[in-house]
């Protein structure tokens, strides 16, 4: 079913939208504890910015849909971090019994 | 364009809705005491977010989303909070003490990112075409124009796999080798 | 769009729901029958006439239970669990098509709940999506068993899922080449069907089966286990988890978890009679026969078909033991996947000889 929608939706309000879950995600990178936690925040960031490209795609539409590519592939890596993260949490926690990233300061100088 | 005319148009209220429920799922990602409840929440946000991408007519990268993420990706996570113990009830030590200066820092970050789209794009609109994006497009782009990103991609894929079984493997100690064996 | 369109639309989703519940009522009576006569018994045979009317006053029963909530559980999630696991396998069947599209007057009505062009990716992420009823009814329990089960089901689906998904792009990778006027792939489900009626050489059903009968055993395996069936039902393994994630569960959300079983057993098997066995594809007489009769006779063969593979998960719970966990993980990791991956390898070289030649000629 073919839709139009694009006439009166702005740009801003998908990227201001963005820009909030960019900020929420930062917020959550300084304030959690827990290194899952921390995780979860990166995910939200990284979604931000899926929005913002989407939106961007949207606004310029260019002929290969690079902005959908793209957001694919920012997909596909968040896939790969959030694997290898957790291995390395796992390692943490069975190291050292618990996953609290305030207690990591081994290599602190 | 005039206030009015947004608020007229039905896909600026589901636009308007679902920008709530994302905005509040992810406060609640951020400051909710309990893990699984943070995980689930994320669930909520990235769900709302498939919606936006549903709106701006890309089809594909919203079910993919879904897929991937949702259906993948946050069910590690709980198998993550599942293995590592995190306690699964309340726990009010999941964050720490800084929270006003980190209020602070993401404001700002908010205000100045918001600032500078704002300022950069104005009033401009987003083009959705008649119809979702054709997922043909998308393939011929991934495997065309950016093929060597793609064959990167896969790469990383890879090696955050074998990497993943590295760290995480644990050697077996002589006596658990032996009762492998015999199974 | 006037309101018969939209009263049709309805309808097409009306008609999906009842009959899913119909044929759920059957199949819980057609389990217990057919594995009654593997074991040498008679089973149900007191309710109605050869005791179909079991499961209805099941139903009944469980419907005036007390659902009991558990005093350490997390309410407001214990409460959602029964419901993710339903609505998830009642979306599944709604892309698929069960019969041929009928014409009234001067209107197409297809014989599906929802007609989208990435139907194949819609119904992926929703079976991956009925993971999270077991996660959540296991975690918000608030009790060990059902746990565990939730914890077996985390990593269980996301190693199915991947076997699952290449599977289905080397079906879809061939199904690109089948087209008669339109080339090019499509993740359309009515389309998927649409190419694959006809028959070589006459008599040969063209099928995906038959070139893609690897694709179809790995998908077929994976789709058992997504349906946390037997053998693989180590989620809900009584002997060891009593009842897995529902442990906890009573009366009428039980009989969901239920109810949500019984849905994706039947929405798995028909998605792999449209993926594989043709779907609604089959003789149907144009011009010999009545109209009508016309019209009916795909969704025979679709429910044929479907029934076929029904009785096959019904066969396996019966002859195989369950499987332990490192067993369970190294099928999937160990011969699925790279399975799925081979096939698809072997599928892509042979397809692209047939439409470019060798790569140095």
């Amino acid at each position: 079913m073919p839709y139009d929608v694009g006439s009166l939706m702005l740009l801003n309000q998908f990227l201001v939208l963005g820009a909030a879950l960019f900020s929420i995600g930062v917020y959550g990178l300084l304030v959690r504890r827990n290194a899952v936690l921390v995780l979860l925040s990166v995910e939200l960031m990284l979604n931000a910015v899926n929005i913002n490209l989407i939106a961007f795609e949207s606004a310029l539409v260019t002929n290969a849909a690079v902005g959908q590519v793209f957001s694919i592939f920012v997909i596909t890596v968040a896939a790969a971090e959030v694997g290898f993260g957790l291995a390395i949490i796992l390692m943490i926690f069975r190291n050292r019994r618990s996953a609290n990233v305030d207690e990591l300061d081994l290599m602190r100088w | 364009m005039t206030v009015d005319a947004w608020i007229a148009e039905p896909v600026n209220w589901v636009f308007s809705i679902v920008a709530v429920v994302i905005l509040f799922t992810a406060v609640r990602v951020v400051t909710s005491p309990n893990v699984v409840h943070a995980a689930l929440y994320l669930v909520a946000a990235l769900a709302g977010s498939a919606v936006m991408f549903l709106l701006l007519s890309a089809e594909f990268v919203a079910l993919v989303l879904v897929l991937v993420y949702i259906g993948a990706v946050l069910v590690l996570f709980l198998f993550g909070i599942m293995i590592t113990r995190a306690p699964t009830g309340f726990d009010e030590g999941l964050s720490n003490d800084r929270k006003l200066v980190s209020a602070a820092i993401s404001l700002v970050l908010l205000g100045v990112l918001s600032w500078a789209s704002l300022s950069a794009f104005g009033t401009d609109t987003v083009n959705t075409v008649g119809s979702p994006t054709a997922t043909e497009i998308l393939g011929d782009a991934i495997l065309g124009r950016f093929v060597i990103p793609f064959e990167v991609v896969s790469f990383i894929l890879l090696s955050a796999l074998i990497g993943g079984i590295t760290v995480a493997r644990r050697d077996l100690t002589p006596l658990e080798e032996e009762e492998r064996k015999a199974v | 769009m006037d309101w018969i369109d939209f009263l049709i639309v309805v309808l097409r989703v009306v008609v999906v729901f009842a009959l899913l519940l119909l044929v759920t009522i059957i199949n819980v009576w057609a389990e217990r029958k057919v594995v009654a006569d593997f074991q040498n018994r008679i089973g149900p045979e007191r309710a109605g006439p050869f005791g179909m009317l079991q499961t209805v006053a099941d139903g009944l029963k469980l419907f005036f239970k007390e659902s009991i909530i558990p005093a350490r559980s997390e309410v407001g999630m214990f409460l959602l669990a029964p419901f993710l696991a339903v609505i998830p396998a009642f979306l599944i069947f709604l892309n698929i098509p069960f019969g041929r599209p009928i014409t009234i007057g001067d209107r197409v009505i297809p014989l599906q709940g929802m007609d989208v062009d990435v139907g194949l990716l819609i119904v992926l992420a929703m079976s991956s999506m009925a993971v999270y009823a077991v996660v959540i009814a296991g975690w918000s329990s608030g009790s060990k068993y059902p746990l565990l089960g939730g914890v077996r089901a985390t990593a269980q689906a996301i190693s199915y899922e991947a076997a699952m998904g290449l599977a289905m792009v080397a079906v879809v990778l061939f199904s690109a080449t089948q087209a008669a006027d339109a080339p090019g792939g499509t993740l359309s489900l009515a389309e998927l069907v649409e190419r694959q009626s006809g028959t070589w050489a006459g008599i040969i059903p063209r099928w995906n089966l038959i070139p893609q009968i690897v694709a179809f055993v790995i998908f077929f395996i994976a789709a058992i286990a997504e349906t946390n069936r037997a053998p693989f039902d180590l989620v809900e393994a009584e002997q060891e988890l009593v009842g897995g994630y529902f442990t906890e569960y009573s009366g009428m959300r039980f009989a969901m978890f239920f109810l949500a079983e019984y849905i994706n057993i039947f929405s798995m098997s028909a998605l792999t009679a449209t993926l594989f066995l043709g779907g609604w594809n089959g003789p149907t007489w144009d011009g010999v026969l009545p109209v009508w009769l016309s019209a009916l006779l795909p969704f025979v063969w679709f429910m044929i078909k479907t029934y076929v593979l029904v009785f096959i998960f019904f066969w396996i719970r019966a002859t195989l033991p369950r499987l332990r966990y490192d067993q369970l993980m190294a099928l999937g990791w160990k011969r699925l996947i790279p399975g799925a991956l081979g096939w698809l390898m072997l599928t892509a070289v042979v397809l692209g000889y047939r439409r470019f030649g060798l790569p140095w000629s």
